[in-house]
């Protein structure tokens, strides 16, 4: 142990996190150019989406003139870019409007759907994997072990359909469209979001759980748990004031990581219950093939993911003491 | 390894990987004799009734037009099996072809490889496969290379990391000096060493493609009709759903019974060998 002073020695992990901030915005610019590099390989383009079939080739040259289209690709990628480094990602094909106004729009309804679905399923999730961790190699682990080893494997489609046909058909309990109310009162907006936040939670609890599970068995194998259990700790204050400090980086890698898989599983939970969300918006954007809002949609998410990542990393880095050493 | 040690390997599973390992077999069976034994033409309008419950004629009923559910359902299996164990053998391939390379190629192949696939692993793979499939559409052979190429970051990440730990070990640093080439360190030192973790990624890997195949499917942006897979079947009934019947919930229990096998299967096979 080094007797530095506070200032130094915090110096080692704010530079790891500076740079894997930098990191992380160099990942972005590489995802931006894939983005943009596939979605412009169609050989169709825009003016001739927007004109239809009928157009005439002079009709589709004025038009790709005038919405820039005929200028070389990386001059349209680095005003993309620059698009939305400022927040306008250019003009909807389809619905004839900024970009940036339509998601701005739907963003609000996945971040309450995101936010709702974690509120729910994290904790439920610790509490399957600090069981099933505690009970290692038990009835109880090995039942939570099959349990969500097929909760995992079940397409959100067959969990929604299965809730639609329990909930809304046979008992009448809730919508099976999730219609967000005009200032509701707390009930109606339980009632509303149930549904799809149970859906979207099954898979993150599963995930998260058996991730939650493995960091702390991982810890358990340590000779520090064994000296405390020589020394007496109890099993409530072992696992919570013990096991799970140390075992904050990993989780919070989990935690990270399922997350991330909140965004898949909503492309899917959004469409079934008609849900105004950014992941209906973008499986909206590839059926009509609206490529601008295809493109932001995309972005978005990558950035939320890279952002989740990214926040993991730096908690993971400040709650390590061998790392805060430098 | 020969067929009896196969049986025996089978029959130390615990219980759940018994089942896993009956439900894949069933699929396997089905996707490659389904179309054989099923009782109609899965295009035909065989019941007058539409959303018919099960009878002794139509055993999961008819769908929304009328069709037999089970005959659909067979063959629906066979393209998801099918395009998914085809999807998942390119993606291995291709994922562990350049981790062989980044493995015992030189240091700037491994660094370039790497660094791309960390570029393409942060785009969530089912948005990646929305702008794939609406940058090229979802043809049959598209689909299945759209869906492969989804996967290859994550197939690479795994087996680079098998190549990269087994090629720095001393037989690898012998064969070096013995003067063996590149290619046979890699196909014949390393390769064979990594097979049993691999496939266990690539069963994992199977599951993930059927299910985002199935949910592009559920979406309509994945295989299109005529062609059916389990997810169309799924996607056609919707209108079912508020009358519960067969037709939507046969092909979703199909897709489950398939992933939750595989899944079975690979976890008690992988604990087997850590015990």
């Amino acid at each position: 142990m080094s007797s530095a002073s506070p200032a130094s020695r915090w110096r080692g992990p704010v530079q790891l996190v500076a740079k894997r901030i930098g990191l992380a915005f160099i990942t972005l610019a590489l995802v931006s150019a894939v983005i943009f590099t596939i979605s412009g390989l169609l050989p169709g383009d825009a003016a001739q989406e927007v004109l239809g079939q009928g157009a005439t080739p002079e009709q589709i040259t004025a038009l790709r003139h005038e919405m820039g289209l005929d200028r070389p690709a990386p001059v349209r990628y680095f005003e993309w870019v620059r698009g939305i480094a400022i927040g306008d990602p250019g003009q909807s094909l389809v619905a004839n409007m900024p970009v940036a106004d339509i998601i701005s729009e739907r963003l609000p309804n996945t971040l309450v759907l995101a936010g709702l679905t974690t509120l729910f399923s994290v904790p439920i999730a610790f509490l399957v994997g600090i069981w099933s961790a505690v009970t290692r190699g038990r009835a109880a682990d090995r039942a939570l072990n099959i349990m969500t080893l097929a909760m995992v494997a079940l397409p959100e489609f067959l969990v929604a359909t299965i809730a639609v046909l329990v909930f809304s058909v046979k008992l009448l309990w809730l919508p099976s469209i999730t219609i967000v109310p005009q200032d509701p009162t707390l009930g109606e907006f339980l009632r509303a979001y149930a549904m799809p936040v149970m859906v979207l939670g099954v898979g993150v609890i599963a995930q998260l759980g058996r991730m939650i599970r493995a960091a702390i068995i991982a810890e358990l194998d340590r000779p520090y748990v064994e000296m405390a259990v020589l020394k007496g700790v109890s099993q409530r204050r072992l696992i919570f004031r013990h096991v799970l400090p140390n075992a904050v980086g990993p989780i919070i890698n989990a935690m990270a990581l399922s997350l991330s898989y909140l965004f898949g599983g909503a492309i899917i939970v959004e469409t079934i219950f008609s849900y105004p969300g950014l992941a209906s918006l973008m499986v909206n954007a590839v059926t009509s093939r609206d490529m601008p809002l295809l493109q932001a949609c995309a972005m978005l998410f990558c950035a939320t993911y890279l952002l989740l990542v990214l926040i993991a990393d730096t908690v993971a880095i400040l709650a390590n003491p061998r790392l805060r050493q430098g | 390894m020969n067929i009896t040690s196969l049986i025996r390997a089978a029959a130390r599973l615990p219980v759940s990987g018994k089942i896993g390992l009956v439900l894949v077999i069933f699929w396997i069976v089905i996707a490659a004799i389904g179309p054989f034994i099923a009782p109609y033409p899965p295009g035909s309008f065989a019941n007058q009734e539409v959303f018919a419950a099960s009878s002794s004629q139509f055993w999961l009923g008819s769908d929304f037009l009328g069709r037999d559910v089970l005959s659909r359902l067979l063959s629906g299996a066979r393209f998801t099996v099918g395009l998914s164990a085809v999807a998942v053998t390119i993606a291995a391939s291709i994922g562990t072809g350049f981790a062989l390379m980044a493995a015992v190629g030189p240091r700037w192949v491994d660094e370039l490889l790497s660094r791309g696939m960390d570029t393409l692993i942060s785009i969530p793979s089912k948005i990646f496969a929305l702008v794939l499939v609406a940058a090229f559409g979802s043809s049959l052979v598209l689909l299945t290379v759209i869906i492969a190429i989804t996967y290859v970051p994550g197939n690479f990440r795994i087996a680079r990391s098998l190549a990269v730990g087994l090629a720095r070990l001393d037989y690898v640093e012998v064969a070096r000096a013995r003067g063996e080439g590149r290619l046979h360190l890699a196909l014949v030192e390393v390769l064979p060493n990594m097979i049993k973790p691999l496939f266990a990624d690539i069963g994992l890997r199977f599951v993930f493609i059927v299910l985002l195949l199935s949910g592009l499917s559920f979406l309509g942006l994945g295989l299109q009709p005529p062609d059916a897979d389990l997810g169309s079947l799924v996607r056609e009934n919707t209108s079912g759903l508020a009358e519960g019947a067969l037709a939507i919930i046969a092909p979703a229990v199909a897709i489950a019974s398939l992933t939750v096998g595989v899944n079975l299967l690979i976890d008690a096979a992988t604990q087997g060998k850590a015990r």
